[in-house]
């Protein structure tokens, strides 16, 4: 019974590793100019987990074969010096690569998060509220209105509470349904969250960045390929969470230009 | 046995004179209720309406594809007539004929992500069923005044879903509907107490079933607020009540 089970522990190890190995459930193509640093941290990670994975399987099928019929006599033998030396080693190699991972990813990690967008990046303000973001542009003046809570309206569309009678830079900014960028242009994504917390994840873009409830949190990413992307919230909202979507449409410059003055007659 | 005979005469009798002063009754309202019609208009320009995006709903984005739909908050109609307004006697109105329920069921349809009617006229306690008629989920959601005499509540259809039953149990003019799935979804329901309507896309409406006597008239629109005149109404004689509005 017991060979059996050490069998059958190597079995679901190494049938679980296939698809894996096989790329079997691969992410979609990216889109972004970051994103091959993110599939290559990916990989490493799931290299370096999955090897581990494995060989700790794998030993624990050939204790369980060789043991399974300790003679009724025998003694359980200590390693030498007791099993001190045995932690320490386990701790110093687990530590060593989870601290490995973690400093190759920081050439990722530093390049999202701790640079800031270059100069010519363009700004968008997203807004998540339960359960539907909306996004901003800033118009022609190229700054955004302040945002008044208390004149949020859903039934006269003003979703974000702007005072375009009395703020003069309210007055051209674009409220949209649908986040359009032109490809190959650096978007400066300005992040709020109306009510709860929420998450913007964009697969294609290797881009999800939580929404947290009074923080302005802030992203940058450029896009390099035209096309239609879907937007979704990954982070339990509520009820309609399930619901929670918006479409990314990354177009060509002139498709761009010709969409935000579209946008821009219909505030 | 004659204590028998005299009891069933009298029951008799009695029962006789009920019907009698019943169909009496019936009678003498059938015969006397009046209406109250006229036309409501906007005097000025309408404000701009926006268009509503609904790309976050495929289908309901495809349903308003040959002719995208704006915001309702003034939808003026032929010679400046102001839809979607409620009227409806809010003084003069004597007990037992406010007190009167009808027994017609209107539809609160969610259609193509809009609510239809965009405005819904109820009586008190009068039954009006809520449908979904989308093939999404949708989750109305009435907001009554806070401390109010209604309660607020919400509720889930996922499609397909039959549609349920409601009533509110008290006067309020108007109830603010939204949806918590479709952030653009918005609609009012007005209870108020007795006959009532509301006007269609030429401003015109209908109030029928009113008793003859003398009636403060309001009529309420969701962006211009609330404005009332006296109106008499004669046994059988319709009288009119038309309003204006300035567009602020």
């Amino acid at each position: 019974m017991a060979k059996f089970f050490a069998v059958t522990i190597i079995v679901i190890a190494i049938a679980s590793a296939v698809p894996i190995v096989m790329h079997t459930w691969e992410p979609p193509a990216d889109i972004s100019t970051h994103g091959a640093l993110i599939d290559e941290q990916m990989s490493e990670t799931m290299l370096e987990a999955g090897i581990s994975f494995l060989a700790a399987q794998i030993i624990l099928g050939i204790f369980i074969w060789q043991f399974s019929n300790p003679r009724p006599d025998a003694k359980i033998k200590t390693l030498p010096g007791g099993a001190r030396g045995l932690v320490i080693a386990a701790l110093v190699l687990v530590g060593a690569e989870v601290m490995a991972l973690g400093i190759f990813g920081t050439k990722v990690w530093a390049a999202q998060y701790f640079t800031p967008p270059s100069a010519g990046a363009m700004p968008i303000q997203v807004q998540a509220g339960q359960f539907a973001f909306y996004f901003r542009y800033p118009g022609p003046d190229g700054k955004f209105g302040p945002l008044h809570p208390d004149l949020i309206n859903e039934a006269t569309e003003n979703f974000y509470g702007l005072d375009v009678d009395h703020d003069a830079d309210s007055k051209d900014d674009i409220v949209t349904a649908e986040m359009a960028i032109p490809a190959n242009q650096e978007i400066h994504l300005l992040m709020h969250a109306k009510d709860v917390g929420h998450s913007f994840f964009v697969p294609e873009l290797r881009v999800q960045q939580d929404f947290v409830p009074g923080l302005d949190v802030s992203l940058h990413f450029t896009a390099t390929k035209v096309g239609k992307y879907e937007i979704v919230c990954t982070q339990l909202c509520g009820l309609g969470h399930y619901n929670m979507k918006a479409y990314l449409e990354v177009m060509s410059q002139e498709d761009f230009n010709d969409w935000l003055k579209k946008e821009q007659a219909m505030q | 046995m004659t204590n028998r005979y005299k009891f069933a005469a009298m029951m008799a009798v009695l029962l006789f004179v009920a019907v009698a002063a019943l169909y009496c009754a019936r009678n003498v309202s059938a015969t006397a209720e009046g209406k109250i019609t006229g036309t409501i208009k906007l005097d000025g320009t309408p404000p701009h309406q926006k268009p509503i995006d609904m790309s976050k709903e495929p289908y309901c984005q495809q349903q308003h594809a040959s002719k995208p739909i704006t915001v309702e908050g003034v939808v003026v109609g032929a010679n400046g007539g102001l839809q979607n307004v409620v009227v409806y006697l809010s003084e003069g109105l004597s007990a037992a004929a406010a007190s009167q329920v009808p027994s017609q069921t209107p539809e609160f349809n969610q259609k193509a992500c809009q609510y239809i009617p965009h405005v819904l006229a109820l009586d008190v306690n009068q039954h009006f069923k809520v449908v979904n008629s989308d093939p999404t989920s949708h989750n109305i959601h009435p907001m009554p005044q806070p401390a109010g005499p209604n309660n607020q509540w919400n509720k889930s259809q996922p499609p397909g879903s039959p549609p349920f039953d409601v009533t509110w149990g008290a006067v309020e003019v108007a109830i603010p509907v939204k949806c918590n799935v479709h952030p653009w979804m918005h609609g009012y329901m007005a209870v108020v107490k007795g006959p009532n309507g509301v006007t269609d896309n030429n401003g015109s409406y209908t109030i029928e079933g009113v008793p003859p006597g003398n009636y403060t008239v309001t009529a309420w629109q969701e962006t211009y607020g609330t404005q009332t005149q006296k109106v008499t109404v004669g046994a059988g004689k319709p009288a009119t009540a038309d309003f204006t509005f300035k567009a602020k």
